[in-house]
């Protein structure tokens, strides 16, 4: 083979790598801090959290994860994720629709509003349905000539979540749906079909795949918030703890080792949502 | 009931500030093919999403044999729509898009199956029920969407620009089955276009809209040789347009300074002993040659004026600066706004025409 052949080879070889033309080292230095940094921020936790779990063995793990405290924290916050997920969901579409599909006064107005509960810390927003709802808040006293506990319960913790976890559902709907427009929807109401046909045959399954998204998004939040729901619950044992308020008290107490084994569950609730996160979007595509 | 299967009473539209139809008023017969046209942004589909329903006239009627529509809901008008962009539904296959009316009518499956497959093979779609809108071609969308507006039966159907992304050749082909399937349904049509000689072609009856306003409604034959308006004349057909300043044979003071309009099928170019008529025609040179395939076009300059005409290729081959006769059969004045045809005064029909 001749030189100039050769010469032609090698030229076309570092070109074809997606045109980039970095010299080897870069590459391998800009791989490895990304990796560093995946593994000393999110997998070497994990681990350790794993590790602590059951650094006393498994009993003492059991124990921990079998307590009644523990166990109505975990039924609290899936009781919280079962409200917050389909109450967003609902409102999610709606707000998404109407934010897309009509013009109105007042339409910058809602979009900046549905971004709030991302603006500001969980903890105001908790601080803000204590003022609304405590005894001693706006609402508070018409509530409690009603006979209604909102603050320091479960209805408190469920409303407090389902703000902060408010705009998953619209933010993953809006740009799909701002994209696709009304003409099948406009299509299918001069076929005949009513409202609620629309919206099952023919917008529905034009966003089901954001919306699931969404979903599971607003899930992973709704059983992990903290702050908000540290706010209204009051931390009471057994009664108005969550997971994450659950694992806080542990650990204030000393109880390491208990409070990684409850973090566990945590964990794995978190990874069984990513989990099914990956498996739809292979099914996406 | 009323004779009129469409009856447009002046409708008004505004966008806003915009006033986007203004006093439209018209009629349609049932079974009739009526095609819009008019520049961009004119307002054409905005009269058929109110005649849809998807739209609501700020004012004035519509009624549909004689039933004021205005407030009826757009799945209660009996109509079908091919939108621009077709608007299939892209989750569906093939045959589910065309059957969601007929499911929406809640008929049997053996009959939808029937239907659907009948709809198929009608617009050339055998085979295909099972793919995809993104697995089609443009072609295949559009009969798509026509298979599927047609499948409930509508009464009347609107179409917008249904052709405007294909290309000439199929877009020939579906023009002519279009005519042959609506004569034969009896479907009252209304169509937008922007080409004019597709128009001209299948519509019995033409709106021109511009800036709002219908210029005028007719056959294709009186929009293209009676034009009502300035704006009509100028938009249809080929035209050279101008204020004389010399004079043309046959029409002695008629322009007088108003700016005329001569279409090329107006003007006849001939070689001095072909013209039979002498005393109507003047003298001009030939400035250009066009090949147009069936005949040539003819740039001629006349009394300082270059006028545009066709010659057959069959006659003998003029060449550039050749001296030529030139008859003027007929022009187009403007007064006002107002489009007058004049025909040749030294003609055997002396008479002028004014519309
Ligand atoms: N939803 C709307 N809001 C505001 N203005 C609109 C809206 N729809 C149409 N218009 C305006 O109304 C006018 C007429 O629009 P229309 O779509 O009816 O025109 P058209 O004749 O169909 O044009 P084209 O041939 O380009 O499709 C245009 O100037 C357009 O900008
Ligand atoms: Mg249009």
């Amino acid at each position: 083979m001749s030189k100039g052949g050769a010469h032609v080879m090698s030229g076309n070889r570092s070109a074809s790598i997606g045109g980039l033309r970095e010299p080897r080292w870069v590459k391998v230095a800009l791989i490895s801090i990304t990796l560093l940094l995946i593994g000393l921020f999110i997998v070497l936790p994990l681990i350790v959290v794993g590790e602590h779990a059951f650094r006393k063995g498994f009993e003492v793990f059991w124990a921990a994860i079998s307590d009644d405290a523990a166990l109505s924290a975990v039924k609290l916050t899936l009781t919280v994720a079962l409200w917050t997920v389909p109450v967003n969901a609902l409102f999610g579409i709606a707000a998404a629709w109407v934010l897309t599909k009509f013009q109105f006064r007042g339409k910058n107005i809602l979009l900046t509003l549905i971004d709030l509960p991302f603006a500001v810390s969980p903890v105001i927003a908790g601080l803000i349905y204590v003022l609304m709802y405590g005894t001693n808040g706006w609402l508070g006293k018409y509530l409690d000539q009603a006979d209604i506990t909102v603050i320091f319960s479960t209805p408190g913790i469920v409303i407090a979540t389902i703000f902060v976890t408010f705009p998953f559902v619209v933010r993953e709907l809006m740009p799909l749906m701002q994209s696709q427009g009304i003409n099948e929807e406009e299509a299918a109401v001069t076929l005949g079909a009513s409202g609620w046909r629309v919206f099952w045959q023919v917008t529905l399954p034009n966003i089901k795949w954001a919306l699931l998204y969404g979903i599971i998004l607003c899930n992973a939040r709704a059983m992990g918030e903290f702050g908000a729901v540290s706010v209204v619950s009051g931390h009471i044992r057994g009664e108005t703890n969550t997971l994450p308020l659950h694992i806080e008290i542990l650990y204030n107490e000393y109880h390491f080792v208990e409070a990684f084994a409850v973090s566990m569950l945590l964990v794995v609730l978190a990874l069984i949502t990513l989990i099914i996160k990956s498996i739809m979007e292979g099914w996406e595509s | 009931m009323s004779q009129w299967h469409i009856d447009v009473q002046n409708v008004n539209k505004f966008y806003g500030e915009y006033h986007a139809s203004k006093n439209i008023s018209f009629q349609v017969e049932k079974g009739k093919l009526v095609g819009l046209l008019g520049p961009s942004g004119g307002g054409k589909t905005t009269i058929l999403r109110m005649i849809a329903g998807l739209e609501q006239p700020d004012n004035g009627s519509i009624l549909f044999r004689g039933q004021e529509m205005n407030r009826v809901e757009p799945q209660k008008r009996g109509i079908g729509v091919v939108f621009q962009n077709y608007a299939l539904f892209k989750h569906m296959t093939v045959f589910d898009n065309i059957a969601f009316g007929l499911n929406v009518q809640k008929k049997s499956k053996s009959f939808i199956k029937e239907r659907v497959n009948e709809l198929l093979d009608l617009t050339n779609l055998s085979g295909l029920g099972k793919r995809y809108p993104n697995e089609l071609s443009g072609g295949q969308r559009q009969r798509v969407a026509f298979a599927r507006a047609l499948a409930p039966e509508p009464q009347i159907l609107l179409l917008d620009e249904p052709f405007a992304a294909i290309d000439a050749h199929v877009r020939r082909e579906l023009r002519s089955w279009l005519r042959e399937m609506i004569d034969r349904l009896g479907i009252t049509t209304l169509f937008v276009t922007h080409d004019q000689e597709e128009a001209i072609e299948i519509a019995d009856q033409i709106l021109v809209v511009n800036q709002g306003r219908i210029e005028q409604h007719g056959t294709p034959i009186e929009i293209y040789q009676s034009p009502q308006t300035d704006f009509v004349a100028r938009f249809i057909g080929e035209s050279t347009q101008f204020v004389p300043k010399g004079i043309i044979h046959g029409f002695n003071g008629v322009a007088d300074g108003r700016e005329v309009l001569i279409r090329p099928e107006f003007v006849e170019i001939g070689k001095p002993n072909e013209i039979a008529l002498p005393s109507a025609a003047s003298q001009g040179t030939v400035r250009h040659l066009y090949y147009r395939g069936a005949s040539w076009e003819v740039e001629v300059e006349v009394g300082g004026e270059l006028l545009i005409g066709n010659r057959s290729v069959e006659k003998s081959s003029l060449k550039i600066g050749d001296k030529v006769s030139v008859l003027v059969h007929r022009l187009i004045v403007f007064e006002n706004g107002k489009a007058n045809i004049v025909e040749n005064q030294f003609k055997y029909d002396p008479m002028p025409v004014f519309i």
